[in-house]
């Protein structure tokens, strides 16, 4: 309740820009394929649900494609956070090493994953989206199984503790939280890395190329309404991270609300 | 912990070093992947080598020798051609760095613009600050393809592409940045009756800084993505975007014009995002830093 | 408990670890002395510091920032190396001492793990120790009851007051019954009300278990009131300059600290500090201090 009375301001201009839009479109007979109304989009959507540009089966391809690059890229995200972790010393090394590879525009081997894995195949798409999300999961892993209190690491070691029972007991643990930041980052990026590949070419049941074949041949309604499903799909993924945080760790000050998500 | 006041001459050349050392690791990686599992290697049409193994992988179509992409750029872009790949490759590049830049340098202002707005009037704020939260749980590059057929196939589309990819992480971190200070170190300023503008340029901006370092680091990359995903899929006929579609499609005749292009696009976003660390090094000087990145 | 036995002297080492032989030592440093830095510019923090804690003797280490009294105490406890002399505990090397789970740490900060409920923080050291689940349970609310925070068991640290949080550290400390309480400045960061609680509930604690405890702290008030004895250190480099006897009654409390007796101890262990900060002057050669860079750097 409270939560929807802060939102007032945001949701007026939402009803606003959508009234607005949708009445200069129909005051000034603006033509849909230059731009299309609110109400149009979604008639749009609904009209091509299942058949048409079949947005509901393209929307399955292209989120298969990003949870399963998701997958990929987490688990070698942390096997490489864990064994770089082993090594203390050469942290300093790999983090910024890491950072700067990090600024590759990674999209750009988007054609290179379509010729390897076949532009039609799904395989193609995980893969740009497992490389993109691969970087922000390493990072942050390796970020919180290092980045620990050095009072926690004299007091394990006051307990003669084994690095085994260091790593299960403080660094995991300590872990955790920078993960799921990572995590957050990287649902958005897993569709952007599908998406994108669909860009560079493949099925035509899939999201990328929707919105990619309904603005060449300038029905921007479709369009639109493609992209909006795109955006639920992002929004949708970021949530479910903000719920598996909620649930691993109730006691993070991110999760107890102390500072802005 | 890890805050020192100044870095050390050593620390930067040891990354340079272990960059230099990734490079070359990289290359070994690569060959030796192709001694493994490649495809045989003929010197003067006699086969000098048969490795043990083949992986799909490790062809010559789908990872050439680099010493063949290397040749390559230096040979003539197409059959007959003045101008080399590298030279042409280098030529793209400018092109499609004059559109990143561009829509960094506007999304950049823009963003800290509309940050300082917010942090001033809490009612605008609230109407559209959500918006631009959300904006981060989106893939908004989806809307490239739809602005290069709305404004057509051109420099300016890529620019706005470009331009709102780096609009809207500079925005959330400017307006963490503007809140950031000590709320004593604005007591102070109250204490001293000074005017919101002094507030601003004495305490807020230089406090916003690192935030807004950190904001321009990412959106070094999304511009060279906003651009490059403008160019390529939403049909361009300059820049590394169209490069990299054009010689995907001739992947099966020379894979190393493809090759080529990505490291070429690679270069580019590292060198932006070296530009960008040096720009922060410098107007951060003396400031205590986090220790990498 | 392996109950090591030294090569030399063959003193004896009970099976429980609880106790040695009546008149040794709990801690005997000898000639210790450790150097910070590389080769080129040496910094030395501790030089020549022989000090003997008996057994139930609450000890404070009093001194100037940068006297190395943190360093000290870290080398009592094994955490960082001393580069001259010798530390023992319970009779044998600290390092020995520490594996044998002789010691028990508090430091400045509570150290708590945000992760882990109150109860749980305070039965790490037991779930480290192998010990099984009944006697974890049984240990933790015994620990929880002796500091007063039976009905907070279940709560996460960040719901705990600073005070509260750093009662939660003591009963941590105190759960796998160690013979010796190593405290670094463990009430530094709290306010002047709370800090005498707590120096009060500490000594009643010590009371009551007869622990051993060596107490670091910038506060005079505090050590005078706490100690059996005070040794008072001096900076650059580091050494232990005089040993105040404090010779109060006990049980100490609200008298205590009105006493004259009491007062005229704060005098005089402030002119010893004085007195070693004159000597110290003199030496005024190193840039930092190198405790701080060491063992307080980033501590509030």
């Amino acid at each position: 309740m409270k939560a929807l009375q802060r939102n007032i301001p945001a949701l007026l201009i939402l009803a606003a820009i959508l009234g607005g839009l949708e009445l200069f479109v129909r005051a000034a007979d603006v033509k849909s394929f230059i731009f299309p109304a609110p109400s149009a989009v979604w008639t749009a959507l609904l009209d091509n649900w299942n058949e048409g540009y079949r947005i509901f089966p393209a929307a399955k391809v292209t989120l298969t494609e990003a949870l399963g690059g998701l997958a990929m890229g987490t688990a070698t995200g942390l096997v490489v956070a864990f064994a770089v972790s082993r090594f203390p010393r050469s942290r300093d090394t790999v983090l910024p090493l890491a950072v700067a590879i990090n600024a590759i525009p990674i999209v750009a081997f988007a054609p290179i994953a379509n010729n390897w894995f076949g532009i039609l195949s799904p395989y193609s798409k995980m893969a740009v989206a497992a490389s993109l999300v691969f970087f922000p999961i390493m990072i942050n892993v390796l970020r919180g199984l290092t980045d620990v209190d050095s009072s926690a690491l004299e007091l394990m070691r006051s307990y003669g503790a084994s690095p085994t029972a260091v790593t299960r007991r403080l660094r995991i643990p300590n872990a955790l939280p920078y993960f799921l930041t990572g995590l957050k980052v990287a649902t958005t990026l897993s569709l952007i890395g599908a998406v994108v590949g669909e860009y560079f070419g493949g099925l035509t049941d899939t999201l990328g190329r929707v919105v990619v074949g309904a603005a060449s041949a300038l029905r921007f309604d479709i369009t639109w309404s493609a992209i909006l499903v795109v955006a639920l799909a992002g929004m949708g993924m970021y949530l479910l991270a903000v719920t598996v945080e909620r649930v691993l760790i109730p006691w993070h000050p991110s999760v107890r609300g102390d500072q802005p998500a | 912990m890890t805050v020192q006041t100044a870095r050390p001459r050593r620390t930067i050349l040891r990354r340079i070093v272990s960059f230099l050392v990734f490079i070359v690791a990289v290359l070994v990686v690569w060959e030796a992947f192709k001694l493994l599992a490649g495809d045989p290697i003929f010197v003067d049409g006699e086969k000098i080598w048969d490795p043990p193994l083949t992986v799909w992988l490790a062809t010559d179509v789908n990872l050439p020798h680099t010493w063949v992409i290397w040749n390559r750029t230096l040979a003539p872009v197409t059959s007959g051609a003045k101008e080399s790949l590298g030279g042409y490759l280098i030529g793209q590049a400018v092109f499609t760095m004059r559109e990143s830049l561009t829509g960094f340098a506007i999304g950049g202002v823009l963003g800290i613009a509309l940050a300082t707005l917010f942090v001033h009037f809490r009612l605008i704020e609230r109407a559209f600050v959500p918006y631009v939260v959300a904006s981060q749980t989106i893939p908004i590059i989806a809307l490239a393809p739809l602005i290069m057929f709305f404004t057509g196939h051109n420099v300016s589309s890529v620019i706005i592409i470009a331009t709102y990819l780096c609009f809207f992480p500079v925005t959330i971190a400017m307006l963490r940045g503007l809140r950031s200070p000590d709320p004593r170190a604005l007591e102070l300023m109250r204490s001293y009756a000074a005017s919101r503008r002094a507030v601003l340029w004495k305490v807020r901006f230089p406090a916003s800084l690192p935030y807004l370092f950190t904001a321009l680091k990412i959106t070094a990359t999304a511009s060279i993505v906003g651009a490059i995903v403008g160019e390529g899929p939403g049909g361009m006929q300059e820049g590394l975007g169209r490069a990299l579609m054009f010689f995907s499609q001739q992947y099966a005749i020379s894979p190393e014009k493809l090759w080529a292009s990505i490291f070429v696009t690679a270069g580019l976003g590292i060198l932006f995002y070296l530009a960008v660390v040096g720009a922060e090094q410098w107007v951060l000087r003396g400031r205590p830093q986090a220790a990498f990145g | 408990m392996g109950a090591a036995r030294p090569p030399a002297g063959g003193i004896r080492v009970n099976a429980t670890g609880e106790s040695g032989a009546a008149d040794q030592p709990v801690v005997r440093l000898t000639g210790v002395g450790k150097t910070f830095g590389a080769m080129d510019a040496p910094v030395v923090a501790l030089a020549d510091i022989n000090l003997e804690i008996g057994r139930g003797e609450f000890v404070s280490l009093i001194g100037p920032s940068g006297c190395g009294k943190s360093t000290l105490l870290r080398l009592i406890g094994d955490l960082t190396d001393a580069t001259d002399g010798s530390v023992e505990v319970n009779g044998k090397p600290a390092r020995r001492a520490r594996l044998d789970r002789d010691y028990g740490m508090v430091f400045q900060s509570p150290v708590l793990f945000d992760w882990r409920t109150v109860e749980d923080n305070v039965r790490l050291p037991l779930e480290l120790f192998g010990h099984d689940r009944a006697s974890q349970d049984r240990r933790a609310s015994e620990m929880l009851e002796l500091v007063g925070l039976t009905e907070f068991a279940k709560r996460h640290p960040y719901e705990l007051s600073g005070g509260m949080q750093q009662r939660v550290a003591i009963a941590r400390a105190l759960a796998f019954s160690p013979s010796l309480l190593l405290m670094d400045e463990p009430f530094g960061a709290l306010d002047e009300m709370t800090r005498e609680r707590m120096n009060s509930e500490v000594l009643s604690i010590w009371e009551r278990t007869g622990i051993t405890v060596v107490f670091v702290t910038h506060s005079i008030p505090e050590a005078v009131f706490l100690s059996s004895r005070v040794a008072v250190m001096s900076a650059r480099p580091g050494r232990v300059t005089r040993i105040v006897e404090v010779d109060l009654p006990r049980p100490r409390g609200l008298e205590t600290r009105e006493s004259p007796r009491y007062f005229n101890l704060i005098i005089e262990v402030r002119e010893a500090l004085r007195a070693g900060d004159r000597a110290g002057a003199a030496s005024e050669a190193t840039l930092a201090s190198p405790e701080r860079t060491a063992a307080e750097g980033g501590i509030g």
